[in-house]
């Protein structure tokens, strides 16, 4: 009996997802997917098929010529700058990612262990959020007034005599970059982190009590392993952005500090597509295999 | 963990999160003071008079480059981008309720448009416009440009939502009788339209403010946050931070907008279930 409700119910649903037509089930499917495939196809896959295209052809001032060439690759390769360039990325992805990771987690455990009504959770965590809604430029400006040479900090620290003269490296310099980075791309491992510790069973931690456990056993033994998905997705974020931030490291290093997208969008300037198409498939590989590597660490689909 | 009283750690996180906030919203609060400099202060503190002198200025055509026209393509931009997101987002979202043939690619796909690089794609789009001899405009390629970045936080969402959702509601509204389109319109609709407006925010905000996927793709005209990255190398005088400020009261006007009509749809339905 109850396999026969359940079976109708199945040809029911079945039939209902078709929309009521005759059709095959997955044919909707299909026609709902259209659009984004078309989208991301033209917008994004073409894209991309084409700077691999274009990275090997040859180049002059007036235009571009298809070919065959490794000339663009060996250039870039061969150069020491762009080997000092990548390391300086991943000199500021390594230290914006570690920072982010810390602040995020710490703000992110503090809303979900600490705030005890979910109003109070919801309206702190939009709090946290709107900055991120706003013009990254205006807040990359926003940091003038404050650190430069008589901004805030320094016009504080020598009016209470804590230093003689206004601290130079403040503004345009790596401090600033990272700062700024940090500031720019905390909100990307807050929310996953908040949203994976929202989803810890609480008897879990409960139970890790009642067999003894102290606060810390607690955080790094329950706490911090189940966070672990949110703070893969996090870092995702994070490390994607940064490796390909130009206007940042532009902007907040006064020119002073190159990045590799910096280095592409200099090439583009000058109209050296291939060069500049050269070196983004190589910082895509990059970027991917460290989200792969990121990746074996979750499952992201099982998340959302 | 919640029933106990309050110990240290709570306040020294409470303190640190003080610190973050504080962190977040202290330079955007100098730059709003700032904006208010008199006409003879200059980009940092002390405040030299208090007026409106720099937001005049923001308003004279020939003071900052275009501000009004640039402003008018990037609120454009971004409705387009919002409609778009919302609509799209919404059919994948009902498409991925169900496994089909290269669902599992598509999906990997919409996330890998959001991990490549900004610049790469930006390059790309550039690159494929002038190959196929089409003409780089903000509303053709800079729009595309801004759906690789939108579509996926929208389809990502949409995803979310509905892997959360009871197909109860809806086998209910047929066993009442209810055709495939009143069940969406009058039940499932009403159920998501929070999360909708919620994807349509995202799509609004991140267009507007976009900038390194519109650098290759926007053709001759500048959206806003190009003219804004522009001025950050040539204008020394507090008329950027005067920009500054309009534009993000008017980031936070639409966001708080948003929110408010979520809280209504959220309380209306409270009401009604």
């Amino acid at each position: 009996m109850a396999t026969i409700a359940s079976t109708e119910a199945n040809e029911t649903s079945g039939r209902a997802r078709s929309r009521g037509l005759r059709s095959p089930l997955r044919a909707i499917s299909y026609l709902q997917a259209t659009p984004l495939l078309l989208i991301l196809g033209f917008f994004f896959i073409l894209p991309i098929l084409t700077i691999l295209v274009v990275s090997f052809w040859d180049y002059d001032f007036a235009g571009l010529y298809p070919d065959f060439l490794t000339m663009n690759y060996t250039d870039t390769l061969g150069s020491r700058v762009t080997w000092k360039t990548y390391l300086n990325t991943l000199k500021f992805t390594a230290m914006t990612w570690a920072l982010t990771l810390v602040i995020g987690f710490w703000v992110a455990y503090f809303l979900a262990f600490h705030i005890r009504t979910t109003t109070m959770q919801m309206v702190l965590f939009l709090v946290c959020t709107v900055p991120f809604l706003t013009s990254n430029i205006i807040r990359m400006i926003s940091w003038i007034p404050v650190l430069g040479r008589n901004g805030l900090v320094n016009s504080t620290l020598t009016e209470l005599g804590i230093i003689p003269q206004p601290i130079e490296w403040l503004l345009y310099s790596d401090f600033a970059v990272v700062l700024a980075l940090v500031h720019l791309n905390t909100l990307f491992m807050v929310t996953p982190i908040f949203n994976t510790l929202m989803r810890i069973d609480r008897a879990l931690i409960e139970a890790a009590r009642d067999c003894g456990a102290s606060g810390w056993q607690v955080l790094w033994n329950v706490v911090l392993p189940l966070a672990k998905p949110g703070m893969a997705i996090g870092s995702i974020f994070v490390v994607t952005l940064v490796m390909a931030d130009f206007s940042t490291v532009q902007v907040m290093s006064g020119g002073q500090s190159a990045s590799v997208a910096l280095m592409m969008k200099n090439q583009m300037s000058l109209l050296q597509y291939p060069a500049a198409a050269a070196n983004a498939v190589v910082l895509l590989i990059v970027v991917l295999l460290m989200v792969a590597a990121i990746l074996r660490v979750v499952d992201i689909r099982k998340e959302l | 963990m919640n029933h106990e009283r309050r110990g240290k750690e709570f306040y020294v996180l409470a303190a640190f999160f003080a610190l973050f906030v504080l962190f977040l919203y202290g330079p955007l609060s100098a730059v709003l003071m700032l904006s208010f400099q008199g006409p003879d202060g200059g980009l940092t503190f002390p405040l030299n008079g208090v007026s409106l002198h720099w937001f005049y200025n923001l308003f004279e055509k020939q003071a900052v480059g275009d501000f009004g026209a640039s402003f008018r393509r990037s609120f454009t931009l971004g409705l387009m981008v919002m409609v778009v997101n919302v609509i799209v987002a919404l059919l994948a979202g009902l498409a991925f309720r169900h496994r089909f043939r290269g669902s599992t690619a598509l999906f990997y796909m919409t996330v890998a448009s959001l991990v490549v690089p900004s610049i790469i794609i930006s390059l790309g789009i550039g690159v494929v416009f002038q190959q196929f001899g089409l003409k780089l405009a903000w509303y053709s390629s800079g729009f595309g440009a801004h759906l690789t970045w939108t579509l996926p936080f929208g389809v990502l969402i949409m995803f979310a939502v509905f892997n959360r959702f009871s197909p109860a509601y809806e086998e209910a509204a047929r066993d009442l009788g209810a055709t495939a389109w009143q069940t969406f319109r009058h039940v499932v609709l009403p159920m998501i339209a929070p999360s909708l407006i919620g994807v349509g925010l995202f799509g609004f905000t991140l267009s507007y403010d976009e900038f390194a996927r519109t650098l290759m793709t926007s053709g001759t005209y500048n959206t806003l946050p190009l003219e804004i990255y522009g001025m950050t190398t040539n204008v020394t005088t507090p008329v950027l931070y005067a920009l500054g400020t309009v534009t993000t009261l008017f980031s936070f006007t639409i966001i708080l907008a948003a929110l408010a009509v979520i809280l209504v749809l959220r309380r209306r339905q409270a009401r009604t279930s």
